[in-house]
């Protein structure tokens, strides 16, 4: 495993820098292709949003110098933008990488579009051959975890904007906000944004009552809505599900008789109350009535509250969650390290037992099939034994820090080098 | 064998018990992903023991009786995956799945002592015991969502967003849910009463009404057309929808054991 990886993003760098080294779409694939030639380079990616610039590679032995393909690359003063990189190597790369595909590197925590720029940028590079291998494996990886961080914790799930605190309301108590009714009172901008919300959540039709006419019907116009005059109020607000208050009324212009009068002629279907006014229009007792829901601005902006805090315990628990695929990405890598050494250490042992039987045979005279049998099983049960405790040394250490080590000895004990050399060139000339 | 094969579906079941218990308190990624199949491969091995047992050759009344809890609750549980396939939602299960274990249990620890009378007339006993069991479940499944409906309306209210731990569809779609199958266990219950009551007479000739297993079983069907009416008249629902809904359980449920105390739900020729 020799990942490397180097970037900024929108908590290292401001944005001056960021979009000196962003890359238009049209010539991200260029891109990759020259930095997968990059001397050192066996793999790369470059992952581009409008938050970040990141460079990802599996190098070849870890010398790859990612800091000169970027010189290269942009032929920028590197004094603008060199402090702002950060760096990565082996599994902080690939923890790195993981946190961003979850999307807990991202600006707002949790959200959903992080995921497919990454994963753009993988079909980009898959596209121009630029990732095949280990980067293929472990962008596999990445997007599993994402998907686990999303469907085992709640980040992302949660609102953190009054006006979408609103619409997740709404849609807990009506379900899908199709063929449901909005009634707009007063015409205030908050209320024409919650109200904007709604309706691109799938509500039916917008009412607007106003004491100023003209400024209703302004509005009603934006959302292709109703006017409807200001004195009809109580006659018509049954028809809506939910009801946005905001005028600069004194008192409350919903009180509990009004309540129950919208209940008693909606058959006590539910409404819902948003009141956004202060002072509030609709008296708090409302809410007291079965069927009817009335949060006020301070209980809205509880909610985002709540619910900011709720992404941060739920980020605790996702980066739990990387932090263990970490491992187990670290883990399946090292394995996959060993195994050639394992393939190529009984290549040799073999090839050394045929030698010697070849040798050996002509000296012997012809044997029959049961002392043929006897030496093959001999020469094996040899090999076999001498093979054993390299070949369990090197799966125990295919779960250490030091596995890089013990394979290098094991190489270098039965002299294994050069056969891997030739076996990886003649694995490139095939692919 | 039946009963073995019910004993592995009280073990499924035991998953959806434990399922529904820690749903409320917590979140378990590994429940939520087993329980429903748990649940669905309980509701086979109940079938299997069922079938076995209809199979075993005595005359199919006398099954359908001798394993009446655990009929009642392969149909609770067939009603909730009906809910499953059109809302795409397990959250009733928090009801329905103990619901679902306790009467496997009865079922696979006690047998009834009922007995068998020569002259029933057996269609009718069938066609009796089959409907007022799907007006059960349908009943059942209703009391579940309207109390789904009230811990989604309290959440509501509270304006406090726990949301996380325990996702409940939106009220109007549990709501949605208790009236629907409200409104269909309805016809079951009453046909089914009817069957019985053909039976009843045919059997004993006239019965008396102040018989507790009729009383009883008279004053379920009224409070649940009660339910239906003011549900669809006034809409009601939320509390006033719970309470009416836990008086016709709880009713259903004095019917049903009625059975112990009653001179002709016996089966016996007195």
């Amino acid at each position: 495993m020799n990942f490397q990886l180097i970037g900024v993003n929108h908590n290292s760098a401001p944005i001056e820098v960021r979009e000196r080294l962003a890359i238009p779409e049209s010539r991200l694939p260029d891109a990759m292709r020259r930095l997968a030639e990059h001397p050192g380079v066996d793999e790369g990616l470059i992952l581009c949003t409008c938050n970040r610039v990141e460079v990802l590679a599996q190098t070849k032995n870890g010398a790859a110098d990612l800091r000169r393909f970027l010189r290269e690359y942009f032929q920028l003063d590197p004094a603008q933008y060199e402090p702002h990189l950060y760096e990565y190597r082996e599994s902080e790369a690939v923890r790195h990488l993981f946190r961003v595909a979850a999307s807990l590197d991202s600006m707002v925590v949790g959200e959903p579009q992080i995921l497919g720029q990454v994963k753009e940028a993988y079909a980009t590079a898959r596209a121009v051959g630029a990732v095949h291998s280990q980067l293929d494996l472990l962008l596999t990886r990445a997007f599993a975890v994402a998907k686990r961080v999303r469907t085992e914790t709640a980040v992302g799930s949660s609102a953190v904007s009054v006006a979408s605190v609103a619409v997740e309301l709404a849609k807990k108590i009506f379900g899908s906000l199709q063929e449901r009714h909005v009634y707009l009172v007063g015409a205030g901008k908050m209320s024409e944004l919650a109200a904007r919300h709604l309706v691109a959540h799938g509500a039916a039709s917008i009412f607007v009552a106003n004491r100023t006419h003209e400024r209703a019907a302004q509005l009603a116009g934006k959302f292709n809505g109703q006017v409807i005059l200001f004195e009809q109020l109580y006659e018509t607000c049954d028809r809506a599900d939910i009801v946005i208050t905001s005028t600069g009324a004194p008192h409350a212009i919903f009180r509990r008789e009004h309540g129950e009068l919208f209940l008693s002629r909606r058959k006590n279907r539910p409404m819902f109350f948003i009141d956004i006014a202060v002072p509030r229009d609709v008296a708090p007792e409302m809410n007291d009535l079965d069927g009817i829901f009335v949060y006020d601005i301070d209980d809205l902006q509880q909610a985002v509250s709540t619910h900011v805090a709720d992404r941060r315990r739920e980020a605790e628990r996702a980066e739990a969650i990387v932090q263990s695929e970490v491992e187990r990405f670290q883990a399946r890598v090292q394995t996959l390290d060993v195994v050639p050494t394992i393939v190529s250490l009984h290549d040799h042992l073999e090839t050394i037992r045929q030698a010697e039987i070849d040798r050996v045979r002509s000296r012997l005279g012809p044997l029959s099939p049961e002392q043929e049998m006897a030496v093959e099983t001999l020469t094996r049960g040899i090999v076999n034994k001498i093979m054993h405790t390299p070949i369990s040394t090197l799966k125990t250490a295919a779960r250490e820090p030091e596995a890089t080590t013990v394979i290098d000895v094991v190489r270098r004990l039965f002299n294994l080098e050069e056969k891997k050399a030739a076996r990886s060139g003649a694995d490139r000339d095939q692919s | 064998m039946p009963l073995l094969w019910l004993r592995v579906a009280l073990g499924c079941y035991a998953i959806g018990l434990l399922y529904a218990l820690l749903a409320l308190t917590q979140r378990s990624y590994l429940l939520n992903r087993i329980a429903l199949p748990a649940m669905s491969l309980g509701m086979v091995f109940q079938f299997v023991s069922l079938t076995e047992s209809v199979l075993a050759g005595e005359p199919v009344t006398i099954t359908l009786v001798h394993n009446s809890e655990s009929l009642l609750a392969l149909l609770v549980m067939a009603a909730f995956m009906i809910v499953f396939l059109v809302y795409r939602t397990t959250s009733p299960g928090i009801v329905v799945f103990p619901l679902v274990f306790l009467l496997s249990f009865v079922a696979a620890t006690g047998q009834q002592p009922l007995l068998t009378s020569p002259g029933l007339r057996r269609g009718w006993l069938v066609a009796h015991i089959a409907l007022i069991f799907t007006g059960y479940a349908a009943l059942f499944l209703s009391f579940a969502a309207s109390l789904l409906y009230l811990v989604q309306e309290r959440s509501l209210k509270s304006k406090k967003a726990s949301g996380t731990l325990l996702r409940l569809p939106a009220l109007e779609v549990i709501d949605e849910i208790g009236y629907r199958s409200l409104l269909l266990g309805f016809p079951f219950m009453t046909l089914g009463l009817i069957a019985g009551s053909i039976v009843a007479q045919t059997t004993y000739g006239r019965v008396n009404l102040l018989d507790p297993k009729i009383f009883l079983s008279l004053l379920m069907w009224a409070v649940y057309m009660v339910m239906v009416f003011t549900r669809w008249n006034a809409g009601w629902r939320g509390r006033r929808a719970a309470y009416l809904a836990a008086g016709a359980v709880l009713a259903a449920v004095i019917a049903w054991s009625a059975n112990y105390f009653s001179a002709i739900h016996r089966f016996v020729q007195s």
